[in-house]
């Protein structure tokens, strides 16, 4: 009786522990909302429309539960070449995408970590701004600049700089554009944390020793500021492989991007297996990244370089 | 001229450009929903005519009070859920699967909007053949978004508990405070501005979630950027540049008056603690 009463008031005890109820709430909620989920996107990508439903993956039929794995959907992924070619463009994309924002980021930031000290939190808050002020509004306000009797063609057309209108909608150009405009403060912001954080002394101490300041930055600089551009990178080249809005707004229909493809197999075709098969390879793929981008957070969260 | 300054002008020059380019597109919003022509990119002349045809757009003002809700709502369960997870994560060094939680925490930050919509709803349908509910509608939309709001209110909070290093806690505790009363009287008045930034962040996650809503709405509950990008997707509407200026408008008034409030904080709690620190030499 009394060992009864001890585990029940230890049960008791631990469940309303504080340390258990902070730790169990958060695990309890992004197991039901993020870990399941894709367990279940798992289990779908390898059963098959039967009609309107998703084919039941465990047969009870028998009496004993009969396991059938389905890998249609894979087989068609790899047979058909247009899905390899989507992917493939796809990382093409968000990896240009990528190189522009730090290409275009990394100054900036840089710049930023070198203003004068009290600029620096109105530098900062204008380039939170726009992130502030719906996506999807700017990306629409793109396509008014970019169409060709936009406004900007129209602007050029009346100072006489171009004749007929320049072709800047629905290719790669404008979708690229939207991109790097999308993602850009997401790699400027890692960075300036990164730079403006660095110790000045270093690059004191190679100028006295006679560096050159451009040898400096690359020797100094740029080494340090690695988990910066890491994390900024990550940052953008994860959700850029799966875009879905900026493609369908600004790339017309010769930009092939597997967001799309995810999107129209299951609003359009209804084949629910065929989106989640096309949703788990693009797992795959940006699994590494992620691995990477996880780490460097916790390299950072435990003071590493 | 100098190479110093050579520089300096360069650095200047390339900031200006950086920022002209992320504001050519707001401008140009802001500017042409004032333009009388029914053309989104010719300028005729100034009215307010779209302003108008917004005030007549029930299904419009229908959507944005649809988001408005759902923004609230899903911001204060993000901020409740974020919160336990950056205490989780940072109070408590090692717990068993801390490494997953940590990554299942940042796992919708990076996640594409389309996986974490088709997930979220094959799960929605899951637990419906199973329980029977729930069904789609505000309550799936809510879910997602506050997924989604939990994983950034998340980074906002740990940020925020990084800098307050736990010293305070441990003072209040030496001086014989329960673990409630170190939390209601020391920690949560310090994390107040850490948690007002991850409200108003996820509010306008949540406000300008186009992806994940088109997964889990059902009939009936067609949210703002639903109903602008499928307008948007048929070619282009002025009445969307006048409901994008009214959105910039209170969006741009309260994040100026929060980073206001915040700084004030910061002052008051800096001005207090050198009171403090002046009494105890007394």
């Amino acid at each position: 009786m009394a060992e009864k009463q001890s585990f029940f008031s230890s049960v008791k005890n631990s469940l309303f522990d504080g340390r258990n109820a902070v730790i169990g709430v958060p695990y309890f909620w992004f197991l039901l909302l993020a870990a399941i989920p894709l367990l279940i996107v798992l289990k779908i990508s390898m059963s098959e429309m039967e009609g309107t439903q998703v084919s039941s993956m465990i047969d009870w039929s028998n009496g004993w539960p009969k396991l059938t794995l389905n890998f249609a959907s894979y087989q068609f992924i790899a047979s058909d070449s247009l899905y390899f070619k989507t992917y493939l463009s796809s990382i093409k994309y968000a990896l240009i995408t990528t190189l522009l924002c730090l290409a275009i980021g990394y100054p900036f930031a840089y710049f930023m970590a070198r203003a004068p000290k009290h600029m620096q939190p109105t530098l900062l808050m204008l380039i939170m701004l726009p992130f502030w002020t719906s996506f999807l509004l700017r990306i629409y306000a793109w396509k008014t600049l970019l169409v060709s009797n936009g406004v900007i063609n129209n602007v050029l057309m009346s100072l006489h700089i171009i004749d007929t209108p320049l072709t800047m909608m629905n290719n790669s150009f404008s979708l690229l554009l939207g991109m790097v405009y999308s993602y850009l403060p997401f790699m400027i912001l890692p960075l300036y944390a990164n730079l403006s954080k660095l110790d000045l002394r270093y690059l004191e101490a190679a100028a006295d020793l006679g560096t050159s300041p451009f040898k400096a930055f690359w020797l100094i600089t740029v080494p340090l500021s690695k988990a910066g551009i890491i994390a900024g990178s990550m940052l953008v080249f994860i959700p850029a492989v799966g875009e879905y809005v900026i493609p369908e707004l600004l790339g017309g229909s010769s930009t092939l991007m597997i967001g799309r493809v995810l999107w129209d197999e299951f609003f359009n075709n209804l084949d629910w297996p065929m989106a989640s098969a096309v949703a788990v390879v693009m797992i795959l793929i940006i699994l590494l990244p992620m691995a990477i981008y996880n780490k460097s957070q916790a390299d950072l969260a435990e003071g590493k370089p | 001229m100098s190479q110093a300054s050579n520089n300096k002008l360069f650095a200047k020059g390339w900031m200006i450009a950086v920022y002209i380019f992320l504001y050519l597109p707001i401008i140009t919003l802001v500017v042409f929903s004032f333009n009388d022509s029914k053309l989104v990119t010719v300028w005729s002349h100034a009215s307010l005519r779209w302003y108008e045809a917004l005030a007549k757009d029930t299904a419009l003002i229908d959507a944005v009070l649809l988001s408005l809700k759902i923004a609230f709502l899903s911001a204060l369960m993000s901020v409740l859920f974020g919160t336990f997870t950056a205490f989780a994560l940072n109070r408590y060094k090692r717990f068993k699967g801390r490494t997953l939680l940590s990554s299942m925490s940042s796992m919708p930050l990076v996640m594409p909007d389309v996986i974490v919509g088709l997930s979220l709803l094959l799960m929605i349908v899951s637990a419906q053949h199973w329980l029977g509910y729930p069904q789609k509608g505000l309550l799936t939309i809510l879910l997602g978004h506050a997924l989604l709001g939990t994983a950034y209110a998340n980074v906002v909070v740990t940020s925020r508990l990084r800098e307050m290093d736990g010293k305070l806690d441990e003072a209040a505790m030496d001086l014989g405070a329960k673990p409630w009363q170190v939390f209601t009287l020391v920690t949560f008045p310090l994390l107040i501005p850490a948690l007002v930034s991850a409200f108003l962040l996820t509010f306008t996650l949540s406000f300008d979630d186009v992806v994940l809503s088109s997964f889990l709405s059902g009939p009936g509950y067609s949210t703002m950027p639903m109903v602008i990008f499928s307008r948007a997707r048929l070619g282009l509407n002025p009445t969307i540049n006048a409901v994008a200026t009214v959105t910039i408008v209170v969006v741009t008034m309260a994040v100026i008056a929060s980073s206001f409030y915040t700084s004030h904080q910061e002052r008051k709690r800096k001005r207090e603690e050198a009171q403090a620190y002046s009494d105890s030499n007394k």
